[in-house]
């Protein structure tokens, strides 16, 4: 009898909810996105991505709350498709990255909202200049994958405003803001 | 008329030089220009599109001035030229020829990182080589700059001279790239 309701609770154990798991995000294997989308002129949208970045997460879907995120973006690495714009984008008319090759993420606070969603709230340091951001984000899943791996994956977006940040250099009323949108997924580690 | 002789420049030569000496004046004021040019500027696409497609052509022009060197050599020194005098002004000029050569396939490299190959005006084509190093537009931007501003401060103590041949020495150095013979 003993044994028994030690074996139990022992088992009881193995399937109590984990410690907060840590992620890393899988950025070896790119599955994970930086991208950005700017007006043109108000007639069109410019899509642009950062390929360099790194990061991890912790996460744990019964205690949301308790998640915490943390990204590095190498500035350097934006990437619109065309050489002449991303040399310009690297100067210091926008990112300036040779006196800012890095630009960080780092979550402060979660909020849930409805169904797999909740609000992101971080410091986005960009350009030399921290401010605080909400990202909208969501879950987008989490399981295990076919290679004996377990990941989770999320997405998010916000908006910001160029001047905030410093980039002061003028495309036109229409292209004030630039929309950030984020994939990223995970690897448990 | 058109050949060079020992003593003065035929025509093609005086045309290919004053040729290039505009031209390459002229990409420097309209490069210089247009890096600040704001995104609604009328020229904010115009101007990069001429100074590409004028770069092209004087690397065009710049070959077949070579080629003009080689069938038709030009003139001796004059007589009344020093050794100092000579000397100098040949790595001047090779620096010049070497300069305008670094400008084009620096020019060139910025433009062509992303596989696109340059329009010059809508006449025809270069075609892109891609990437050949990592960072390659902003390396090869950086030494556009510098050698651009080289070439500029090089083409005037260029012209320095050739003012002081005239003026102070009253040579015919300077006659003679017009064309005038001794």
């Amino acid at each position: 009898m003993k044994k028994l309701l030690l074996a139990a609770s022992v088992a009881a154990m193995m399937t109590l909810p984990a410690q907060a798991a840590d992620y890393v995000i899988d950025t070896q294997g790119a599955h994970a996105f930086v991208q950005f989308k700017i007006s043109h002129l108000g007639y069109s949208w410019l899509y642009g991505r950062f390929n360099t970045f790194s990061g991890d997460f912790s996460y744990d879907a019964d205690k949301l709350t308790d998640a915490k995120i943390q990204l590095t973006i190498d500035t350097a690495s934006v990437d619109s498709n065309h050489a002449e714009r991303d040399k310009h984008l690297r100067s210091g008319d926008f990112l300036n990255v040779s006196k800012h090759p890095k630009a960080t993420f780092v979550s402060t606070k979660i909020v849930p909202k409805a169904g797999e969603t909740f609000d992101l709230h971080g410091n986005l340091t960009l350009n030399g200049v921290t401010k605080e951001v909400v990202i909208a984000a969501e879950k987008l899943g989490e399981g295990k994958d076919p290679w004996g791996g377990y990941r989770a994956g999320f997405a998010g977006t916000t908006t910001l405003t160029l001047k905030d940040f410093a980039i002061n250099t003028d495309l036109g009323p229409a292209s004030a803001t630039v929309q950030l949108d984020l994939t990223v997924e995970g690897i448990r580690k | 008329m058109l050949k060079n002789s020992s003593s003065h420049y035929g025509v093609v030569s005086v045309v290919l030089h004053w040729l290039v000496a505009v031209t390459v004046f002229g990409l420097f004021a309209a490069g210089f220009w247009m890096v600040d040019l704001s995104y609604y500027s009328e020229w904010y696409r115009t101007a990069p599109h001429w100074h590409k497609s004028t770069g092209i052509l004087l690397a065009i022009v710049m070959l077949l001035r070579l080629l003009w060197r080689w069938l038709s050599p030009p003139p001796q020194a004059l007589a009344t030229h020093r050794s100092w005098e000579k000397k100098t002004s040949a790595v001047v000029q090779c620096c010049l020829y070497l300069g305008i050569l670094l400008l084009v396939i620096s020019g060139y490299l910025i433009s062509t990182e992303d596989g696109r190959p340059i329009a010059v005006f809508d006449w025809f084509e270069v075609p892109a080589l891609g990437a050949l190093f990592t960072n390659q537009a902003d390396i090869a931007g950086l030494v556009h700059e510098y050698v651009a501003y080289s070439l500029i401060a090089l083409a005037v103590l260029h012209g320095m001279a050739a003012l002081k041949h005239h003026y102070i020495d009253k040579d015919h150095t300077l006659k003679r790239m017009f064309g005038r013979k001794p």
